[in-house]
């Protein structure tokens, strides 16, 4: 809690904060296996209803975070970065899968290495697949980033890498 | 445009002037099939025309297998079509199996074949339950990944997996199945069959259900034929081709069971032909549970022991290999089926193929030689030179790998032929003349997974 | 019919268009010159003693660094070379590439009346990569075509709209080339990484 914030503004940020963790709409972006997990944690066994986030929003005005579900190649990297730029803030995203996170094994002309690089994340969920404990513990995180309103934001301009095959 | 005034006049509809409306069904759709673009062509909310564009999921399978070895390969293979990871599996090692002209063991094939129809039940699980929710059924699609979720806890007790498995290597099988697997698969196939039963009452007869699914997606058996289709897609047509009968591999001759053929080649026909696999899929398993050859050799009674694994490297890496030589050594359940007791049922007698168990790894020099010569860098398995094909029966259709190796450690050239490449390439035939709400349950029933379409 | 059979039919058929034939490891195979691969085709789908109604899968091998990648050695920096094991030996050996040329399309084809299977084998040279289209006899030769296009380069005449499949239109090269990195990446947006 800041210093400088009278104790209602405080109170109220902490009001909204919950609100908010407690009401996720998520736009889940599948592309891969990871959407098999993702429909596995969303349904009965692992629910992911009890924890507020039950209803995914397909449209990206009115979601408020995105699950980057999958491996994201560079042909479809140019939709979901207008998906993410579709959507209001306060936004969060959330890369979901090794593949999103780094890039996975497949290190090859096809893939983005980690949506980071094209997009601010938030919280990483490593794994491939993750299990559904590990999606939900990451959803936690994400609920705590969002009671204390921290949102990744805009991203430093990446350095320039060496481009492989040219001298 | 110029309107008739009056509504309800019909004997002019030449004056109106109407254009074809393109509808960009794009990339980022509801959940599980986010990759397919299709720009419809629509009069009205009839599809004139539907260019189907894939490809954004492109991972460069065949490439990265270029770059790996030989065992390497099945965890990129695992995700190819990553709802029935172990028929993709099987069909990539029972073609390096046929390159390299060995055999495995008899219940090496049966265990392979249960763990194969046990995929092929989460696959259509997954299919019917999505394309249902699609629809509106959303009660269906939980009660399916319900069903889903036992199996999948089926498959994690031999495995260690729940979804990206990697279980068959080059010659074998990682492990053995557990003691006990016989129980918890019936428990499992138990719950399944109420699942199924449940959706069945919900869905089958259901009014809504069958009015969009029924007639919907038409395609009639040459077509199919000439697109090169298989599975079940193409059973429901009423051609009867399933790789598992005209083409047998490991054990499925000696396997009774039925091959469901539909007559319409709708909708509703495949939605059918799916849930009969699953049954028969369960028959295929619970047959093979019976006639599963016996497990593992005994240890010998007076001299062998069990002794944590852990005990047993500590003393071999200080040379003291009289004391463990024949011993057993007890791992952790995962990896339990894989000690030297178990071996010849799991694995291929072929020494230049397969790893020692570790008894033997660290036991005596040959095994420690067979293991530097299988791991070391510039070593492992190496296929004489050649080219082989070999088709599975994949849940969508015939999974068939083509494998040209150079004699290296790393294969020349990987070809997967996705089954579900050949479906799509017949979808933009098939939607023309339906409406856009008929897209739907068709798209739905194609089962298209992206790992496999798009590789 | 059994394999040899097979392949006795198509060579007694066309007996200047097959250049070489084997089973290894029980697969029927014949490699044909690029000119004849039409009516070759065509008669593989027509005859009723073959009847191959489908054409199972297309593909092509890029044979440039065969048998010259080198097995690694194992202390390759101190100098020490080590010589690779020997191959599982094999009584009757592959009779290697089916030419002198860069590039070879191997279709499959299978007759779901006989269940037999063929692989034919065309080879196609670097300098004038292409082949005849079998749209005609086989609409789902169309995307099979688009994507050995897309991976190989290897065009196709008679072929309704030959474009790219899973690659992005933009991207130049052929990725399943010999010649192309693995990592060289032509991104739409982001860093180079």
């Amino acid at each position: 809690m800041a210093n400088d914030t009278s104790f209602l503004t405080s109170r109220l940020d902490e009001a909204i904060g919950w609100a908010r963790k407690y009401s996720i709409f998520q736009y889940p972006f599948v592309t891969a296996c990871c959407g098999m997990e993702y429909m596995a944690t969303a349904c009965s066994h692992y629910d992911v209803d009890r924890f507020g986030a039950g209803l995914p929003r397909f449209s990206p005005r009115q979601a408020d975070v995105l699950f980057v579900v999958g491996t994201i190649s560079h042909k479809i990297a140019p939709v979901l970065r207008r998906i993410h730029d579709q959507m209001a803030d306060p936004k969060w995203v959330v890369a979901f899968g090794v593949c999103t996170c780094t890039g996975g094994f497949y290190d090859n002309y096809a893939t983005v290495m980690g949506i980071d690089t094209i997009l601010p994340v938030d919280v990483y969920i490593p794994g491939c697949p993750p299990r559904p404990e590990m999606v939900l513990d990451g959803l936690m995180k994400l609920q705590d980033k969002i009671q204390g309103k921290r949102t990744t934001g805009k991203r430093p301009a990446p350095e320039p890498r060496p481009i492989i095959g040219e001298p | 445009m110029r309107l008739e005034m009056n509504p309800t006049d019909q004997s002019h509809p030449g004056d109106l002037e109407t254009r074809d409306m393109l509808l960009n069904i794009g990339p980022a759709h509801p959940a599980m099939h986010g990759i397919i673009r299709i720009v419809a062509k629509l009069d009205g909310e009839r599809i004139q025309e539907a260019d189907v564009e894939i490809g954004y999921l492109h991972r460069g399978f065949e490439k990265m297998s270029e770059t790996v070895d030989y065992n390497g390969v099945i965890p990129y293979t695992d995700r190819l079509n990553y709802v029935s990871p172990l028929i993709n599996n099987m069909g990539y090692c029972m073609t390096v199996e046929k390159l390299l002209g060995i055999s495995v063991p008899e219940r090496c094939h049966y265990v392979r074949v249960i763990l194969s129809e046990i995929s092929r039940i989460t696959d259509h699980l997954t299919c019917v339950g999505a394309s249902a929710m699609e629809l509106g059924a959303f009660t269906v699609f939980l009660y399916m990944i319900k069903a889903r979720e036992y199996l999948w806890e089926l498959v994690e007790m031999v495995t260690g997996a729940r979804m990206t498995v990697s279980y068959c290597r080059v010659g074998g099988v990682k492990a053995d199945l557990p003691e006990d697997f016989a129980e918890p698969c019936r428990k499992a196939f138990a719950e399944t069959r109420k699942v199924l039963a449940e959706a069945d009452g919900l869905l089958t007869r259901n009014r809504i259900f069958a009015d969009r699914m029924s007639g919907t997606g038409v395609i009639s058996a040459e077509d199919a034929i000439s697109y090169g289709i298989t599975g079940p897609f193409l059973r429901a047509t009423g051609a009867d081709y399933d790789v598992r009968k005209d083409c047998p591999y490991a054990v499925y001759d000696r396997l009774p069971f039925d091959v469901p053929v539909g007559t319409r080649g709708d909708n509703m026909d495949r939605y059918l032909v799916r849930m009969e696999e699953m049954e028969q899929s369960m028959r295929i398993v619970e047959r093979a549970l019976r006639d599963l050859p016996r497990g593992p050799v005994q240890v010998h009674p007076e001299t062998g022991r069990p002794m944590p694994a852990a005990e047993m490297v500590d003393l071999a890496k200080v040379g003291n290999i009289v004391a463990i030589a024949d011993d057993s050594a007890v791992t952790c359940p995962t990896l339990e089926g894989s000690g030297r007791a178990r071996y010849p049922s799991i694995a291929t007698d072929e020494k230049r193929v397969f790893l020692p168990p570790k008894e033997d790894t660290y036991g005596n020099i040959e095994g420690l030689m067979q293991q530097f010569k299988l791991v070391m860098f510039g070593h492992g398995v190496r296929p004489p030179r050649g080219e082989v094909y070999f088709p599975v029966e994949g849940a969508n259709g015939e999974l068939g790998f083509y494998v040209v190796s150079d004699g290296t450690g790393s294969a020349y050239r990987v070809r997967v032929r996705p089954p579900c490449f050949a479906i799509m390439s017949a979808l933009s035939k098939i939607l023309t003349g339906d409406m856009i709400a008929d897209m739907i349950p068709t798209f739905g029933s194609v089962n298209m997974i992206g790992g496999e379409l798009d590789r | 019919m059994n394999t040899a059979s097979l392949i006795e039919s198509v060579t007694h058929r066309f007996p200047d268009a097959v250049s070489a034939s084997h089973t290894y490891r029980g697969d029927a195979t014949v490699v044909l010159r690029r000119r004849f691969l039409l009516e070759v085709a065509r008669f593989l789908k027509e005859d009723p003693a073959l009847q191959m109604n489908y054409l199972m899968d297309m593909t092509a091998v890029d044979y440039s660094t065969f048998g010259k990648r080198p097995a690694p050695a194992f202390f390759s920096s101190s100098g020490v070379a080590v010589s690779p094991s020997p191959q599982i030996p094999d009584e009757d050996p592959w009779p290697g590439p089916p030419d002198q040329s860069r590039f070879a399309v191997v279709y499959h084809f299978y007759s779901m009346a006989h269940k037999h299977r063929l692989r034919l084998v065309v080879p196609v040279e670097e300098a004038v990569a292409e082949v005849d289209s079998l749209t005609s006899l086989w609409p789902g030769a169309n995307w099979l075509e688009r994507e050995v296009w897309d991976m190989f380069g290897i065009g196709f005449r008679g072929h309704p709209d030959l474009k790219r499949i899973l690659m992005y239109q933009g991207f130049e090269g052929h990725p399943l080339r010999k010649d192309y990195p693995v990592k060289k990446r032509q991104p739409l947006i982001g860093p180079i990484n």
